[in-house]
């Protein structure tokens, strides 16, 4: 079985590509025990947007299907696990297991009204946004959640790291994204070699082709959305334990969906390695640019979203693949990388 | 082995196909002749099952497919050659291939297909790796044929296979027609270029406006005058 698994990721995949992935994740290994506190912090916030980059590449690179709404999923998945710690105190583990199939039943709600009714491109991600924002608005009012004055995870000092319950210092925190982020990197690739891989790559290509050419469109899309959504979830779960306060205009905000966008476009969509450099890329620059303007005596409110916006630009105007697919084969490591 | 009866296809207010009524026989090649907009990729895409039909029946052997969706249709052993090439443009020829041998009909039989089709078009195999958008036109065509047989299809569905090529290629291609029905596929044929579809057809229509005005064997309406100065421009 995991031998199996092991040789289906491989495959296809040069010696060369294996090497530098290797000297990537030890670097991001190695990394906790060499930066201070503030650049943890940092790397953290890098691989969480790394994870939840790749899960909306699942739907948009993968399927084609363009998702302006993936905070949706990110708060249903927080709540979730937020409201059964609090209330029940039953683990972000074991609170996941609800979070993923909940997640999962809004995506599929979405695409099933879009699929059937034949909703597609701009107007199927104008429909995630209205569904984000119906969450936002509604949770909002929603008092067992505490409406808009956020529900809170008790924090205490803790003697040592409880992983079981997500308890503990930022360490912790970096290694679980860091192995959640591996984890998604490694599901993308399962997914990709798959059949239902093929399938979405013939949809996102030319849907009416698929079509004629036996594809259950439907069926595929509606997989897609739902892996996608039940990914995402993990990331709120996590932003929940992280920063133990939730409120709606926060993580329904379609900031958070937008930021979850931003990493797949500039590292390269549909590519597999491509969401996480965008993470690092972007994360990585915006910090500098902050680090330079607090070091300039600066504060300029919205400077980071002005400065997203630049990136932005400049990547779809030079690099339209984004940054990853010309840098693979500058490095020699394009072939088998999809 | 297919029969059409009565089919009416509408886009929302517009009728597309009025009573369109035809016979498909297993072995045939049936030619369909029109204008644009008479109809024709409508009626292909409704037995496809990518267009709803308001009315008719669409008689695959004893089954009625009509309103089926285009996988289950396609898994019937229907299969098309759709206008246009639909290739998937960034994937490999082999990709495109594949892609065409994961209906659950003919995935057993994948490796003998893919010899078949490897055999019939040796372009592919030397093209193997590349991207399919890389394929010259008539190529491209080649491989949308070769994708199609990979399903292990009984009838195919060829919506316009030499629009845009070359004469010579687009001789070659409807020769690779003639051939896969000698082998014993079923053909239904859309095709522009009428003087040679109507001499391969062992029946033909002529569609116009939605309706199946005239129909008879491809020699007869090669001979028809209508059919001559409508279409032959003689």
């Amino acid at each position: 079985m995991t031998a199996s698994v092991i040789a289906r990721l491989s495959e296809d995949v040069p010696h060369r590509t294996i090497i530098l992935l290797g000297i990537v994740l030890a670097a991001l290994l190695i990394a906790p025990w060499v930066v201070n506190d503030y650049l943890l912090t940092v790397l953290i916030v890098a691989l969480y947007s790394a994870y939840t980059g790749q899960a909306w590449n699942i739907m948009m690179g993968f399927a084609g299907q363009l998702s302006l709404g993936n905070a949706l999923y990110a708060g249903v998945g927080a709540y979730v696990a937020a409201f059964l710690f609090t209330k029940f105190g039953i683990g972000p583990w074991i609170g996941f297991l609800a979070c993923a199939p909940a997640a999962a039943a809004c995506g599929a709600i979405i695409g099933f009204l879009a699929f059937r009714f034949g909703v597609a491109g701009v107007y199927f991600a104008i429909l995630t946004i209205a569904f984000a924002e119906f969450a936002r608005i509604g949770f909002d009012h929603l008092a067992i959640v505490n409406a808009s004055a956020g529900l809170f995870l008790p924090v205490q000092q803790y003697a040592h790291n409880d992983l079981w319950r997500l308890r503990g210092n930022p360490m912790m925190f970096y290694y679980v994204i860091l192995v959640a982020t591996v984890l998604a990197f490694i599901l993308c690739r399962l997914l990709l070699r798959s059949r239902i891989g093929y399938f979405w790559l013939a949809i996102r290509e030319d849907e009416q082709a698929a079509r004629a050419a036996g594809i259950d469109t439907f069926r595929y899309k509606m997989y897609a959305v739902m892996i996608s959504a039940a990914v995402t979830s993990f990331a709120g779960v996590f932003y929940a334990f992280f920063y133990n306060n939730l409120f709606p205009e926060q993580v329904f905000n379609i900031g958070r969906s937008i930021e979850m966008v931003l990493g797949p476009v500039i590292g390269g969509v549909g590519t597999l390695f491509g969401p996480i450099l965008g993470a690092f890329v972007l994360n990585g620059l915006a910090e500098t640019l902050n680090s330079a303007m607090s070091a300039a005596g600066l504060d300029l409110p919205g400077a980071k979203e002005v400065f997203y916006g630049l990136c932005l630009l400049l990547v779809i105007l030079a690099l339209p693949e984004g940054v990853w697919p010309p840098l693979a084969r500058r490095l020699g490591i394009d072939k088998g990388m999809r | 082995m297919l029969r059409v009866e009565n089919l009416d296809v509408f886009y929302g207010d517009a009728q597309a196909l009025d009573a369109v009524s035809l016979d498909v026989e297993e072995g045939a090649i049936v030619a369909i002749v029109g204008a644009n907009g008479a109809g024709k990729t409508s009626l292909i895409r409704a037995i496809a099952g990518m267009l709803n039909p308001a009315r008719g029946r669409i008689l695959y052997g004893t089954t009625d497919i009509a309103g089926w969706p285009s996988y289950r249709v396609c898994n019937l052993g229907i299969g098309q050659v759709a206008e246009g090439r639909q290739i998937f443009p960034t994937l490999s020829v082999a990709e495109n291939l594949d892609m065409g041998a994961l209906l659950p009909r003919a995935r057993a039989r994948r490796e003998d297909n893919r010899k078949r089709v490897l055999a019939l078009f040796p372009v592919l195999a030397e093209r193997a790796r590349q991207a399919a958008g890389t394929l010259s036109g008539g190529e491209q065509q080649m491989l949308a044929i070769g994708r199609c047989l990979m399903g292990a299809p009984e009838l195919v569905m060829f919506d316009e296979p030499s629009l845009g090529l070359a004469p010579a290629v687009a001789h070659n291609v409807l020769g690779t027609i003639r051939d896969l029905n000698r082998e014993g596929l079923t053909c239904l044929l859309v095709e522009q270029n009428v003087a040679l579809s109507l001499k391969l057809a062992g029946r033909a229509y002529v569609l116009e406006n939605g309706r199946i005005t005239l129909s008879g064997s491809g020699a007869e309406l090669l001979a028809d005058d209508r059919v001559r100065s409508a279409y032959l421009g003689l």
